[in-house]
Formats: C-alpha cells, structure tokens, sequence
C-alpha cells in the first residue's frame, strides 16, 4: 500500500458570519473573521489517495490525470473566488477550513474514479493553520 | 561605515480585486482575468521589512525589532489584516490593489515613522510565488 499525494493551491476570498445571529455575536465569536466586507488566503490542498502500484505502470494512478481531477472538480470552483457567495458546494454552509475540507472530500469522492481510493485531504488555511479530512 | 540590514516579517490576510473604473467589466476580465471577480479574492500576504544602518554604540542595535514589530502591527497591520484592500483602507479608494501598489503604500506609511538616517526596504509576497519589492536599489 502506496500514498500519493497532489498539492494543488487556490486563493479566495471569505468571511465567517452566521446569518443566525447579530451582528454583535458575530463579531464576539468570529472576531475580525467576521469582517463584513469578507478577508482571503492563499490555500494550500493537499489530496492523498492510496493503493497498490498497478503491475504495468508501477502507478496507483496517474498523476496528471489527478491534478486534472482536482483542478476541475475543486480548483475551478474556488480560485479567486469569495467562498461565501461563488460556490455551488459550499452554499448554506459556514465557510470555515473545517467545513471546506469536508465539502472538497465529497467533490472528489464523485469525481474520481470508482477503483481511487481517497485516503486523506488536508487543507492549509495559512502557513500556520491547517485541517485534515480522513472521510468520517 | 559598518552598515548592517535588520529584517523584521510580518503578515496579514485581506480580501482584494483587480478593478479599474474607467473600464467596463469586459474590458476589466481581458485585463485582470479572475483577479476582477466582482465578489473577490484574498491571499495570505508576507511582509518582510528591511532597516539598513549602523548599529548603535550603545544598544549594539541598529533598530529595536520589537519596536519595529509594534509599528507595523499599529500602522499596517491594523489597517489591512481581515480586511477588504478596495472597501476598508483609505489606501485603495482610488488605487488599483495590486501587489505593486500595495508595498509602495506600505513604504510611504513606515518611511513616515523610522528615522531618516536609516534606508528601508520593504518586500511584500502575495503567494509563495508573486512578491514585490519596493524601492529598488
């Protein structure tokens, strides 16, 4: 059993507001996140898929054609785009990396092929923060 | 003359897009490409300051860097990090935000508060890969 993993990078812009609660409250739980004007980051991802290498290529899978993958299932999707507004999967979600993550593990499970088995997602909000998804 | 440069870095997180005014959005797309997305973008911004001079005879410092920290949280950070560039500065109201404008901004905020006898250089990365430095030698 084999790791691969592609690093892929977007950036964006988001905010963490619930529409649930005043302003105040936001502002008292989210801090300056809450900005109502929206801030951004340069977002890492980092996706690990895991197998056997295939006898014929010695490859669990393609790398080009999981950059591919992911570039269009995900990338496309949130590059220079605002988080909170732009994005068809994550619509009536809180925008944090936690919940970002989960919905980027559920876009490539759909999008990969069947035989892929995803192993891990890891998503670098800053240098200094980062989440990782392991689908449960 | 033994001149040493002190470095201090810094960052913030803030929102931006690529717009000019007098063009239509068309006009802004074939120009900025995704960087004019109307609901914007953000980045992870570094910023690294650099204070060129002797050090002082008695601290062995050329400058205190806690005390340069402390003036760029007050007169930068404060004023960009979790911010929207185009919405919440007074910088950009008329200034494209791009990361060339930004760190001339950023020089005319910090030249005001160092003494003049030191040189300041200041870098600002945008990602990993796009940074900017201002002034050139």
């Amino acid at each position: 059993m084999v790791f691969l993993t592609r690093v892929e990078h977007f950036n964006a812009a988001h905010k963490l507001y619930n529409p649930g609660w005043s302003r105040e409250k936001n502002e008292e739980v989210f801090g300056k996140c809450a900005n109502e004007n929206w801030h951004g980051h340069n977002y890492e991802l980092y996706v690990t898929i895991k197998g056997e290498p295939d006898a014929d290529t010695g490859f669990i899978f393609d790398t080009k054609k999981l950059s591919e993958i992911i570039k269009e299932a995900i990338i496309e999707k949130l590059d220079h785009k605002n988080l909170n507004i732009d994005v068809d999967f994550m619509q009536g979600k809180m925008c944090s990396t936690e919940n970002l993550v989960i919905a980027i593990w559920e876009q490539l499970t759909t999008h990969l092929p069947k035989a892929i088995e995803l192993h891990a997602v890891k998503l670098y909000e800053t240098p200094r923060i980062y989440v990782e998804y392991f689908g449960k | 003359m033994n001149k040493v440069s002190v470095f201090r870095r810094e960052h913030f997180n803030a929102a931006h897009r690529l717009y000019n005014p007098k063009w239509d959005d068309a006009k802004n797309f074939e120009v900025f490409g995704k960087c004019s997305n109307p609901h914007y973008h953000g980045h992870n911004y570094e910023l690294e300051i650099k204070v060129t001079g002797e050090p002082d005879a008695e601290t062995g410092y050329v400058m205190d860097l806690k005390k340069l920290s402390d003036l760029v949280k007050e007169n930068v950070l404060n004023e960009f990090d979790h911010k929207n560039l185009n919405l919440d500065t007074k910088y950009f109201t008329n200034l494209n935000p791009t990361a060339e404008n930004i760190v001339i901004v950023i020089y005319g905020i910090l030249r005001k508060k160092i003494e003049e006898k030191f040189d300041l250089k200041i870098r600002l990365y945008e990602t990993d890969r796009n940074f900017v430095e201002y002034p050139i030698d």
